[in-house]
């Protein structure tokens, strides 16, 4: 691990990596969506609104899928001190957080018709939402002292906190009684989910997997950079 | 290393902590936490009447009672064990109908009839398409409610 904490080897990689990530990201957004919405049949009970939630779920997994990731961040870089992993958990968050509103938004205009409401106090709903300001927490803490060091130790402690809501989202359908239906693939089943629909599904979940591969590779490399500026404008002010 | 290995055990430590203790309170909350309460537990300890609370089942088979005004609307609520009668005056979800998972907002009323002021319906995890569903049906494989045949 403490190979790729080299922000060299690091460009150098993420500079290989990046343009498969980003073809792929395109590639599988357009097949999944033109799938999703052109090919794949309406839901014999929702009709065409069935077609939200190729966004929504897809988003949902990528929000906690983040967050999870900026919780290992966050914990290797309390623990091992690595700068690049602070750097991940700040590039991070405010990708997580795009996703934890796209689900909030896509659900409430599916909750709307198929429930008769846009928003309940349900458990599944409530904890989504807490994750969605758990980002946004995440976010200003980062930035919130002028010491950059203090801001992203207290930033990961936040995260580390905040990881515990990741199992409740999962299970709070199974915990409790909720407006949300029950999980519809990652059953022990099988998924409830017709393959025509499945697959479209899972291939926008792909699509938006690498997305954020680059992008957070991309917001990294452009914080590496910003860091030598200033380091540079440090040297040429003593210099001087 | 040390200093190294003793932050890893301290950051292990306060995880565990932490969510021992986040489990704690979850079971403690557990029932609050319900959004609705099925007819089984609403017999079992009858509320107050003119306290909120939320009603959810399905709805029964052959109990959808439109009014001649088209406006409101009675039908039982079950879960199988108990069923609550239910009136309702307004405009229901698309996906209601008879077998239909729905949660009532509102309280109980003289005589046992929960008088509801919202209702919504509950989706399940099926997703199904409609052909997919016309073709099980004719085979005789449907079972309303259940997604029977999706595997």
């Amino acid at each position: 691990m403490h190979r790729f904490a080299n922000p060299a080897r690091f460009t150098r990689i993420a500079d290989r990596v990046l343009p498969f990530a980003a073809g792929g990201a395109v590639l599988a957004l357009a097949l999944g969506f033109y799938l999703a919405l052109f090919v794949s049949p309406a839901d014999y009970q929702q009709g065409e609104s069935v077609r939200i939630m190729y966004v929504h779920v897809p988003s949902a997994w990528m929000a906690m899928v983040i967050y999870v990731a900026i919780a290992l961040a966050s914990a290797v870089a309390l623990i091992w001190r690595h700068p690049l992993a602070d750097l991940a958990a700040k590039a991070s968050s405010p990708i997580g957080a795009g996703f934890a509103f796209l689900t909030l938004v896509t659900g409430s205009l599916w909750g709307r018709p198929m429930w008769g409401t846009w928003w309940e106090w349900d458990g599944r709903l409530t904890s989504m939402l807490i994750l969605f300001f758990l980002y946004l927490g995440h976010m200003a803490l980062m930035n919130a002292f002028e010491d950059s060091q203090r801001g992203y130790r207290a930033a990961s402690i936040l995260a580390l906190v905040g990881v515990v809501n990741i199992p409740i989202i999962k299970f709070s359908v199974d915990w409790w009684s909720t407006l949300h239906q029950p999980t519809s693939v990652m059953r022990l089943d099988g998924p409830t989910i017709h393959p025509s629909m499945l697959w479209p599904l899972l291939i926008v979940a792909l699509g938006f997997k690498l997305y954020y591969l680059t992008v957070v590779l991309l917001r990294i490399k452009s914080e590496l950079i910003a860091a030598r500026l200033r380091a540079l404008d440090l040297a040429m002010v003593k210099g001087s | 290393m040390t200093r190294k290995r003793r932050r890893f055990y301290i950051v292990v430590a306060a995880l565990l902590v932490f969510g021992s203790a986040t489990a704690l309170v979850l079971t403690a909350l557990d029932d609050s936490l319900d959004l609705f309460q099925s007819p089984s537990q609403i017999m079992a300890a009858p509320p107050p009447p003119e306290r909120g609370i939320r009603l959810g089942g399905l709805v029964e088979e052959g109990t959808v009672l439109r009014s001649s005004d088209g406006l409101s609307v009675t039908f039982r609520v079950t879960d199988g064990a108990q069923s609550v009668p239910v009136r309702y005056q307004g405009i229901l979800p698309d996906l209601f109908r008879e077998g239909q998972g729905v949660i009532t907002v509102g309280s109980m009323g003289q005589g046992g009839t929960f008088l509801a002021r919202e209702v919504l319906a509950k989706h399940d995890e099926n997703y199904l398409p409609r052909e997919v569903v016309d073709a099980l049906k004719e085979s005789g494989q449907w079972r309303e409610g259940e997604g029977e045949g999706v595997r």
